[in-house]
């Protein structure tokens, strides 16, 4: 039951650490990189919180076991942009009201970025059962819906234009 | 919310998983999405000693259509399949059923042979394979075996396969004729396990008569149940409001629902007759065209 020594691409920087093989890859996110931006919650893959994009798709960091992570590309909130300013879709998160107490966010935005990456332009339907994997215990999602679909607006009036 | 200590291997071939695993013997569990496994090592209801990772195995990743057959690698993510548009053209209630499985996030990760061989009463995947009349590859070092879905299940969290041995593929049979599918369940939430869900998949002549059809429930017990009143009512007629009704009253005779927090035995009772109708006439419609 010893450690396993690791190597993990997050956010473009290589992480090489030795972890427990039941180290969960949402503590190692946070508790080993540092990386306090992903949120953990339920700890059983039911709130979202922790969603973080690995290898390409948002997935739960709390049903990863960050071995499994060996060797990957990830990225958390914390990636989203390289240079400190906000994405528009966190600044449409924060004009649209998103967010109250910003627990949930992070893991709503990598989910986000995600899907709409693979269907740029989803129906209200469709936000709302991708939105249906986070729990948000303040918005009542209305918000957090408006900010997507400002976000949507943009991208295909830049595209556009 | 940790989960236990194990030790854990990541094989690079299927033998060598195969070896691993028998070397483990009873200690050892196959950890492929882990979107049911981890929760529960979470939550400590299971604490394996082993854990074999198969997340490397590429070559069980994979779906094809060979002599009207679909072929799907145990490993495949459920999301591939909800993507695959030669899933929606050929298996469309495969392709229904998966959107309703958990969420975005969690099919990106959950595999279908994971969720076939966890076995949940609920779940998606093991109702929808029993409805297509499908069936699985289960390898073990000494041999390959196929099961069908009516004989894989045996009861909660329970199925065929011996613990030195992997589900490999999952097959599912390819009608020519015209057919038409339905897929419901009701959830508390969506994305929950459905309290109760009902599969129908059926083929009818150009006259409107049923000439095959599967009915299966999911949550009314500790298995997918498959209807089999159903085939003997329907096939030869149209479908009338008076065979539904039929069909409803084998529904009642041939399940039992349990009573839990979630709902009760009624309720589930309720709801599987209620699904029953939507599914048959959903089915029935889309094969009318």
């Amino acid at each position: 039951m010893g450690k396993h020594e690791i190597e993990v691409t997050i956010n473009g920087k290589v992480y090489q650490e030795e972890v427990e093989p039941r180290m969960l890859l949402s503590d190692f996110v946070r508790d080993v990189c540092g990386l306090t931006g992903t949120h953990v919650g339920c700890e059983h893959g039911v709130c979202g919180a922790c969603t973080i994009n690995v290898n390409g798709s948002a997935v739960r960091s709390c049903l990863m076991f960050a071995i499994q992570a060996d060797g990957q590309q990830v990225q958390t909130v914390e990636g989203l942009t390289s240079n400190h300013e906000l994405t528009d879709l966190q600044k449409n998160f924060i004009e649209c009201h998103g967010l109250q107490c910003g627990f949930c966010t992070a893991g709503i935005l990598m989910s986000t970025e995600d899907y709409l990456e693979k269907n740029p332009n989803p129906s209200s339907k469709e936000i709302k059962e991708m939105l249906s994997g986070h729990l948000c215990r303040c918005t009542g999602y209305d918000g957090i819906v408006k900010a997507i679909e400002k976000t949507i607006e943009e991208r295909n009036q830049s595209v556009l234009s | 919310m940790k989960p236990p200590k194990f030790e854990y291997y990541k094989p690079a071939t299927l033998e060598e998983a195969l070896n691993l695993l028998e070397e483990a013997g009873d200690d050892g569990k196959i950890i492929a999405g882990g979107q049911s496994l981890v929760p529960i090592m979470n939550m400590r209801l299971a604490s394996p000693k082993c854990l074999i990772d198969i997340n490397g195995l590429e070559e069980l990743s994979y779906i094809k259509n060979e002599d009207n057959t679909l072929k799907i690698g145990t490993l495949t993510r459920q999301s591939d399949v909800e993507q695959s548009e030669m899933v929606a053209n050929v298996c469309g209630l495969l392709a229904e059923a998966i959107t309703q499985i958990g969420h975005v996030q969690t099919r990106n990760r959950g595999t279908i042979g994971g969720s076939i061989v966890h076995a949940d009463p609920s779940a998606e995947l093991p109702l929808a394979l029993l409805t297509l009349n499908g069936s699985v590859q289960i390898t073990s070092k000494d041999e390959v075996r196929t099961v069908a879905a009516e004989d894989f299940f045996i009861t909660y969290l329970t199925t065929d396969i011996m613990p030195t041995e992997v589900l490999t593929e999952v097959t599912i049979p390819l009608m020519e004729e015209k057919s038409g599918y339905s897929f419901q369940e009701v959830a508390r939430r969506h994305g929950d396990f459905a309290l109760v869900a009902a599969a129908c998949h059926m083929t009818v002549d150009d006259e409107g008569i049923i000439t095959a059809v599967r009915l299966a429930l999911g949550g009314v017990e500790a298995i997918p149940l498959l209807i089999g009143d159903a085939e003997d009512i329907l096939t030869g007629e149209q479908l009338s409001d008076l065979l539904m009704e039929q069909v409803t009253e084998s529904v009642e005779m041939e399940s039992d629902p349990e009573s839990d927090l979630h709902a009760s035995s009624e309720y589930r009772m309720h709801l599987a007759k209620v699904l029953t109708k939507r599914v048959l006439t959903q089915a029935y419609e889309r094969a009318r065209g």
